[in-house]
C-alpha cells in the first residue's frame, strides 16, 4: 500500500494534538496516530485508505464517512475478553497501544481470497441464496447451509469472558435535548426556564455538530452557548453518551462511554441510562446521502462531508486532487474547505442543470472548474480512485471526458436523522422541495397524556441550514437517485446503495420486478438496510430506486421502520452489573453459611439456595443421601425449613376469608392446633399446599411451599383488595422473620426435651397437629407437631436471626443421638416413601387435587371457595382423569422421572395413545428398592395391573399400580 | 484514587414493627403508643432512635432500638384492643444499610427508578434494587435502605458495586 | 416501558416497580354459576385496540392493586383508580370521552 497518498496535512485538524503520538497497531503493522484522533482519521494519516472488504463480494472498501453511519471502516479491536468486533473507525477514539484487525478478509486485508465473490458477482444477484440452494433437498442441511453459515456473519465473536464492568443508571429529566450541535444548544437554553430540569446528550466527545467545521465563527459560537448552559444549575450535558432507543412515555435509552479510552481505569466502561423525559427534543441532525454513480465504492470515493470533516477536525487529506459530484449547494463547502487547505480541487460536477447560489459563486470564484448537468459516469480504479469518465447527467451516460483524480467527494443530499423520532411513533412526511423525509410536527410520538412529546429541531426537523452560513443563499436540491440518469444496466450493476451488505441498484430494482412491491419485503430480500449500519446512508437512496422502478411516488412506497438501538450497544451495557454474584438475588437462610461450612450440595429452589445434601468425607450425594434419610427413619434428623412461607391472616374476617382460600375448612379450627391445607387457583387447579396454624381466636398462620410465598402473599391480597375488600382482614407475609427447623425421627422427642425451655413436648401436651409456643435453649419460638417425613416430626420456628444458634444447639445436644442434617432429597425421598404429594412433582398446573386422592382436604360443607365452581366442570369430575398411584416397577429397575405409559390404539395425529405418567421417582433407602408415583387413568381402581413405561434407550419397563403409601401405610410412627 | 460514591455498612440491632390497620381511625392511638406522628403518605417521621415510616395506606413501620421492641409491641396491642389491626415483631426480617459519604444519592440512582431530584427531605420509598425489594429514606446526610434478610449478601454486592470510586454519576 | 401512577400512594411508578394482573372489572362466577357464565368469567377477555381497563399492583411499591384505564394503541393513561371499584366511575368515563369522543363504555 502507498504509503505517499492520504496523509495529514501540514497544519489544521482542530480535535488533534499534535503534540501527543499514540502508537498502535494494524494488522500486525506499527503506527503512530495523534491525540484527538479516530481510528479512521489515524489510518488515513498512515495512508491506510481500505479499510474493510464488503460482506459479499468482499470488494476494497475505504471509510465513506466520518460519523456514525460509516458502513465500511469496521473493525476488531482489542484482544482477549476485550476483543469487539465491528467497533466504527469513524467514532472510536484512537487510545494509546490499541490493537485494531481488519475483518471479512483472508489471509489479508490486501489479498483476499473472499474477492473471487467480486469476479462472481453477477452470478450472485439479490435472492440468490433462496433460489439457488433449494434443490436437492437433502443438500441444503448437509453441503449449503454448513458453507453459508461459516461465512455468514461479520466480524469475530469473542469467546473470553469481557473483564469491563459496566452499569446502569436512572435520570429524570422535564426536557431531554438529543444531540449537542447548535440547534440542541439551543433548543435546551430555551427550554432551561425556571426550574425546569434539562438534560442534553451528546454522542460524540466534541460539541457542536457540524458548526465548527461548517461555519465561520461556528466554534465560538458553540463554546459561548456552552457557557451560558453550564452557568444553568438545572442543566446537565453530558457527552459521549449516545440515546440510543426512544421507548413508551418518555423512556430514553443513552450509552454513555466512560473508560473506552483507559480500560484499566478501574471504572465502569460504560453507562446505560434509564432515563424518563418529560418532553424529548430531538436534534439529531442530518446524514449525507450517498450519490449512486458507476463505482461509488472505490475507495476514496467519499461523502463531501466527511471529507471536509477530515480536512478541518483532523488534518487529514484523502488524497492531492479533489472531484466534488453533488446535486445540491452545500458540498461546495468542501470544495472550498480543501482548496484552503491547499489541495488541489479539480472541478465540482453538479447534476444541476443551473447552479448559482452563493457558495457555487464562491467556488467559482476561486477558479475552480464548475461543470453542471454533469455526471459520473464511471470511477477508475479499483483499490483506489485514479479518476472519472465524465458524462451528461441527463445522459445514458456517454462518457464525454475524464477527470484524473484521487478523491471524489458526493454529496446527494441530506437525509435528517429521524430514528428516535420513530422508535415510538411518530410519522414522517415527505418533503418534495428537499427530497427527504422530515418528521411531521403534526403527528409526533405520544406521551401518557395523550400529548405529543418529542419535539423535532434543526437538521433533523428538516431546516438544513440550522448549522451553515445563515446569510449565504443555497440553491434547491435536486433529487438525483441514479447518475446519470438513463443509466444503462451495465452501469446500474455497480452503483452501491448498501455498502456494508453490498447492495445495488440492480438489486432493488430486481427486487421490485420479482413483486416485492413493499419496502419491507424489499429490505428483507435484498437485505438492504440490515447491515449493522441499519441502512443510514442507504435508505433513503434504496426506497427511492424501489418507488422508481414501482413507478409511484416516494411517499407512497414509504420507510422501512426505524428499530432501536441507533447504533448498536453493547451487550454489558444491558447486563449491567448482573454479572457474577449479582447475577441474581440469590436467598440465602439463616444456616446458609454452615450448610456451606459443612459441605452441603446445593439445590436451587425459586431464588433460594437449598442444601440438596451434606456429602461427608469420600461419600457421594447419593450415599449422603441415603444416609441421611436413615438417619431420620432411625434416629433423629435436622432440616433447614426455614424457606417455607409464612403468612399471618388477622381479623374478625380471617376465618371466612381461608375458607375461601382453602379447600378445606378452617374458620373451625381450634386455637392451638394446625391443619393441612390446599390452595387452588380460580381455575380449579393445586397451586399450593402447608400447613395452618390458628395463632388466635382471630389470627392464622399460613405455611406454604418454599416457592409459593410471595406468590400465595399476593394471591390472597389480591381476593382481599379488589374481591371481598369490605372483609376485615390483614396479611403479613413473614416468611423470612423466622427460621424454622424439622426435627424429624423417632428420637425428635428425646432431642427436644435435651434442650432447656418452658414447652412441653410430651405426646399428652403437644399431640400432633398440635403447636405450643414458649422458650427453647433460652430463644422464644413456637413448636408445631407435623410431619413430612411420616415420622415423629417437629418443626421449630425462632426469629431468624437467632436460627444458626438454635441449629447449633440441636446439633450440640443430639450429637450421641447421631443426629443427622438432612437435605431437600433426603426430605424429597421421605415424602415419596410416605406417598405424600409435593407441589411442582405431583401437581402441574393442570392437576386437581381430588386427582391426588386429597378429597379429604376438601370440605364437602362449604357453600364456595376458589376453584370449586371450577372442578365441577364435567371433564373434571368424569372419572376419566389420570390419578395419583404408586408404582413399583417388576424387574427392579427405576423408571425415569416424567416417563409415560402407553396405551392401546393410536391418537388422530397416529401417536400412541398415553395412560399415564410417573411423578416421582427415587430409590428408596428404607425400603432398599425404587419406588414411585404417577398419574395413571382411573388409576386407584387399577390396583395391581401392570403397565408399560418405553424409555428412551427403546427398553420398555414395566410397572405394577400400587397404593401410593410404601411405608409404614398405618401411620404409627408419626408418634415416636 | 478517588474515593467510594458512598460507604456502605450494615446496620444490627434494630427492630422492626408492622402495624397494619385503619390510619384514619386508629392513627391517633397508634401515634401515642409509638411516641410519633403518624407519617404522611410515602413519608417517615423520625425523633431521635424511633421512626414511623409509611408503608401503604394501612401499613406502618415502626423502627427502634432493639431493645424497646417488646415493650413497644406491648403497647400498640394495648392502645389497639378493640380495634382491627395487625401488629407483629419483623426486627429479624430485614436486613438494614446504610449509605454515608459523598454521593449516596448516586449509588441508589444506579438500582432504583427514582427521581432523586425530586426525593422529599421524609420521604420514604419503597421499590426496587435492581433485582431485589427495597425501601429507604434518608438518615443524616445519607440515605438507609432496607431489603430482604435473605438477600443481604446481594442487596450489599450491588450497593458496593454501585459506589465503586470514580463511578460517580457527575457529567465529564 | 409504561408509568402509571399509583392512585394510592401516588407514586408514579415505572413499570419494572409493577405487575400486570389482566382485564379489571371482571364478576366473579361462583358454585352456583353457570357453565357458560364461568367459562365467559374464566377465560374470555376483551383484547381491543383501544381503551381498555387493566388490573395492576404497585408490587415494588405500596403493595396495593389498582385500576388503569388506558389505550393499548396510544399508550395514553386515561385514568387511574383504585381497585375498590366494581365499575368505571363517571370522571373516569369522562376522562376518557374528553379524549375519544367517538368511545363509548359497553360494560
Amino acid at each position: 500500500m502507498s504509503q505517499s497518498r492520504p496523509f495529514r496535512l501540514p497544519k489544521g485538524g482542530r480535535l488533534i494534538d499534535r503534540a501527543y503520538q499514540l502508537p498502535f497497531r494494524f494488522d500486525g503493522r506499527h503506527l503512530r496516530g495523534l491525540e484527538g484522533d479516530t481510528l479512521a482519521s489515524a489510518l488515513l494519516a498512515n495512508g491506510q485508505l481500505m479499510m474493510g472488504r464488503s460482506f459479499k463480494y468482499h470488494r476494497p472498501r475505504g471509510p465513506v464517512a466520518s460519523g456514525a453511519e460509516e458502513p465500511n471502516a469496521l473493525f476488531g479491536l482489542g484482544q482477549g475478553g476485550r476483543f469487539e468486533p465491528n467497533q466504527r473507525a469513524t467514532t472510536t477514539a484512537l487510545v494509546q497501544g490499541m490493537i485494531l484487525r481488519s475483518q471479512n478478509c483472508w489471509p489479508s486485508l490486501d489479498a483476499d481470497v473472499g474477492e473471487i465473490n467480486n469476479w462472481l458477482s453477477p452470478m450472485l444477484p439479490a435472492g440468490f441464496y433462496y433460489k439457488t440452494f433449494i434443490h436437492p433437498r437433502p443438500f441444503w442441511k448437509h453441503l449449503f447451509e454448513p458453507i453459508i453459515r461459516r461465512s455468514a456473519g461479520l466480524g469475530r465473536a469473542p469467546t473470553d469472558p469481557d473483564p469491563d464492568r459496566y452499569e446502569q443508571a436512572y435520570d429524570f429529566a422535564d426536557v431531554v435535548v438529543v444531540g449537542g450541535g447548535i440547534a440542541g444548544l439551543k433548543a435546551a437554553l430555551a427550554a432551561a426556564k425556571g426550574r425546569r430540569r434539562v438534560l442534553v446528550l451528546e454522542q460524540s466527545p466534541n460539541w457542536g455538530g457540524r458548526t465548527p467545521v461548517d461555519h465561520k465563527g461556528g466554534e465560538a459560537e458553540i463554546e459561548a452557548l456552552l457557557a451560558e448552559l453550564r452557568a444553568k444549575k438545572t442543566v446537565t450535558l453530558r457527552r459521549n453518551t449516545m440515546a440510543t432507543g426512544l421507548y413508551d412515555h418518555g423512556y430514553l435509552l443513552a450509552r454513555e462511554a466512560l473508560a473506552d479510552h483507559d480500560p484499566n481505569a478501574g471504572i465502569p466502561r460504560q453507562r446505560l441510562w434509564r432515563i424518563r423525559a418529560g418532553q424529548v427534543i430531538t436534534a439529531t441532525g442530518a446524514l449525507e446521502r450517498p450519490l449512486a454513480f458507476s463505482g461509488n465504492d472505490v475507495p476514496g470515493v467519499m461523502l463531501a462531508s466527511a471529507v471536509r470533516d477530515f480536512i478541518v477536525d483532523y488534518g487529514v487529506a484523502l488524497g492531492q486532487r479533489v472531484v466534488v459530484v453533488t446535486n445540491n449547494d452545500d458540498a461546495y463547502r468542501t470544495a472550498l474547505v480543501a482548496a484552503d487547505a491547499g489541495l488541489e480541487v479539480a472541478a465540482v460536477l453538479d447534476a444541476r442543470v443551473q447552479a448559482e447560489g452563493e457558495l457555487v459563486q464562491a467556488v467559482r470564484a476561486r477558479n475552480i472548474p464548475v461543470l453542471t448537468n454533469t455526471a459520473i459516469a464511471k470511477v477508475k480504479g479499483s483499490r483506489q480512485v485514479e479518476g472519472v469518465s465524465i458524462c451528461d447527467q441527463s445522459g445514458d451516460g456517454h462518457v464525454t471526458g475524464g477527470i484524473d483524480c484521487d478523491v471524489v467527494a458526493m454529496s446527494g443530499g441530506w437525509s435528517p436523522v429521524v430514528h428516535l423520532w420513530s422508535h415510538c411513533g411518530g410519522k414522517l412526511i415527505w418533503d418534495e422541495a428537499q427530497a427527504m423525509f422530515r418528521p411531521d410536527p403534526d403527528r409526533p410520538p405520544l406521551g401518557a397524556d395523550g400529548k405529543g412529546n418529542v419535539t423535532a429541531v434543526g437538521a433533523a426537523a428538516g431546516d438544513l441550514r440550522a448549522a451553515g452560513d445563515l446569510e449565504r443563499d443555497e440553491g434547491q436540491t435536486q433529487p438525483v437517485w441514479v447518475m446519470p440518469a438513463q443509466a444503462p444496466y451495465k452501469l446500474r450493476a455497480k452503483m452501491w446503495l448498501d455498502y456494508q451488505n453490498d447492495v445495488k441498484v440492480t438489486d432493488v430494482e430486481l427486487a421490485a420486478r420479482e413483486g416485492y412491491a413493499s419496502v419491507e419485503h424489499t429490505k428483507r430480500y435484498t437485505t438492504l438496510g440490515m447491515a449493522t449500519d441499519q441502512g443510514k446512508v442507504s435508505n433513503i437512496n434504496g426506497l427511492a430506486i424501489l418507488s422508481k422502478a414501482l413507478d409511484q411516488p416516494i411517499p407512497a412506497t414509504g420507510t422501512t421502520t426505524f428499530r432501536p438501538p441507533y447504533t448498536p450497544l453493547t451487550l454489558g451495557t444491558i447486563a449491567a452489573d448482573a454479572r457474577g454474584d449479582a447475577f441474581q438475588p440469590l436467598r440465602k437462610t439463616p444456616m446458609h453459611d454452615w450448610h456451606a461450612r459443612n459441605g452441603a450440595h446445593w439445590e436451587p429452589v425459586g431464588l433460594w439456595r437449598r442444601a440438596y445434601a451434606y456429602p461427608k468425607g469420600g461419600e457421594d450425594v447419593h450415599a449422603a443421601v441415603a444416609r441421611e434419610v436413615l438417619a431420620v427413619r432411625n434416629s433423629v434428623g435436622l432440616l433447614d425449613a426455614s424457606t417455607l412461607g409464612k403468612i399471618l391472616v388477622k381479623g374478625p374476617d380471617a376465618g371466612r376469608f381461608l375458607d375461601m382460600i382453602y379447600t378445606g375448612m378452617m374458620s373451625s379450627l381450634p386455637v392451638g392446633k394446625c391443619r393441612y391445607g390446599l390452595v387452588c387457583s380460580e381455575n380449579g387447579f393445586l397451586s399450593d399446599d402447608g400447613v395452618v396454624a390458628r395463632l388466635s381466636d382471630d389470627t392464622w398462620l399460613c405455611h406454604t411451599t418454599t416457592g409459593g410465598a410471595d406468590r400465595i402473599h399476593a394471591h390472597m391480597e389480591d381476593w382481599l383488595q379488589c374481591e371481598w375488600w369490605d372483609w376485615q382482614v390483614y396479611t403479613a407475609n413473614a416468611t423470612e422473620q423466622y427460621a424454622q427447623v424439622a426435627v424429624a425421627g423417632p428420637k425428635a422427642r428425646e432431642l427436644l426435651q435435651r434442650l432447656p425451655g418452658t414447652i412441653d413436648v410430651s405426646p399428652e401436651a403437644l399431640p400432633f397437629m398440635a403447636w405450643a409456643e414458649g422458650e427453647l435453649a433460652g430463644i422464644p419460638a413456637r413448636i408445631y407437631r407435623i410431619s413430612f417425613s411420616g415420622e415423629l416430626s417437629f418443626e421449630l420456628a425462632v426469629p431468624a436471626g437467632r436460627g444458626l444458634e438454635l441449629w447449633e444447639a440441636l446439633h450440640q445436644a443430639g450429637r450421641d443421638l447421631g443426629v443427622t442434617a438432612y437435605g431437600t432429597e433426603a426430605m424429597h425421598i421421605l415424602r415419596a416413601e410416605k406417598g405424600y404429594i409435593m407441589i411442582g412433582d405431583e401437581s402441574d398446573g393442570t392437576v386437581i387435587p381430588q386427582d391426588l386422592g386429597l378429597g379429604w382436604a376438601i370440605s364437602k360443607k362449604k357453600p364456595d371457595y376458589i376453584g370449586k365452581r371450577a372442578q365441577a366442570r364435567s371433564h373434571m369430575i368424569d372419572g376419566n382423569r389420570w390419578r395419583l398411584v404408586g408404582l413399583e416397577s417388576l424387574d427392579g429397575r427405576m423408571i425415569p422421572d416424567g416417563a409415560y405409559a402407553v396405551d392401546a390404539g393410536e391418537n388422530a395425529n397416529g401417536q400412541k395413545k398415553m395412560q399415564g405418567r410417573v411423578t416421582s421417582t427415587y430409590h428408596s433407602p428404607t425400603l432398599n428398592r425404587p419406588i414411585a408415583m404417577g398419574l395413571v387413568r382411573h388409576g386407584p381402581e387399577r390396583m395391581g395391573q401392570v403397565i408399560d413405561f418405553p424409555t428412551p434407550s427403546g427398553e420398555t419397563i414395566r410397572a405394577r399400580i400400587v397404593d401410593p403409601v410404601f411405608y409404614d401405610k398405618e401411620g404409627g410412627r408419626l408418634n415416636g | 484514587m478517588a474515593e467510594a460514591l458512598a460507604t456502605v455498612a450494615r446496620v444490627d440491632g434494630l427492630g422492626m414493627i408492622l402495624i397494619r390497620a385503619d390510619l384514619a381511625r386508629a392513627g391517633d392511638a397508634i401515634a401515642e403508643a409509638a411516641g410519633l406522628a403518624i407519617p404522611e403518605p410515602t413519608r417517615i417521621v423520625s425523633d431521635g432512635s424511633r421512626s414511623l415510616g409509611w408503608m401503604s395506606p394501612d401499613e406502618l413501620l415502626l423502627i427502634l432500638p432493639a431493645g424497646e421492641v417488646a415493650a413497644a409491641l406491648a403497647d400498640l396491642q394495648q392502645a389497639l384492643v378493640g380495634e382491627h389491626a395487625l401488629v407483629a415483631d419483623v426486627s429479624d426480617l430485614r436486613a438494614v444499610f446504610d449509605l454515608t459519604g459523598a454521593k449516596p444519592d448516586q449509588v441508589l440512582s444506579k438500582l432504583c427508578p427514582v427521581d432523586f431530584g425530586a426525593f422529599p427531605k421524609d420521604g420514604l420509598r419503597r421499590t426496587r434494587a435492581a433485582q431485589t425489594a427495597v425501601a429507604f429514606w434518608r438518615q443524616g446526610k445519607g440515605f438507609r435502605v432496607i431489603g430482604m434478610r435473605s438477600t443481604a449478601d446481594y442487596l450489599g454486592l450491588i450497593l458496593q458495586n454501585a459506589a465503586i470510586p470514580g463511578s460517580d454519576l457527575d457529567p465529564r | 416501558m409504561l408509568t402509571l401512577t399509583c392512585p394510592y400512594c401516588g407514586i408514579r411508578a415505572e413499570e419494572t416497580e409493577l405487575a400486570p394482573g389482566g382485564e379489571a372489572h371482571l364478576k366473579r362466577i361462583g358454585p352456583a354459576g353457570s357453565d357458560e357464565d364461568f367459562e365467559a368469567y374464566m377465560f374470555a377477555r376483551a383484547n381491543p385496540k383501544g381503551v381498555h381497563f387493566e388490573r395492576w399492583r404497585h408490587a415494588y411499591g405500596c403493595g396495593k392493586w389498582f385500576l388503569a384505564a388506558r389505550d393499548t394503541a396510544t399508550l395514553q393513561v386515561y385514568a387511574t383508580y383504585k381497585a375498590q371499584t366494581p365499575a368505571p366511575t363517571d370522571e373516569v368515563i369522562a376522562a376518557i370521552t374528553a379524549a375519544r369522543p367517538d368511545w363509548t363504555f359497553r360494560p
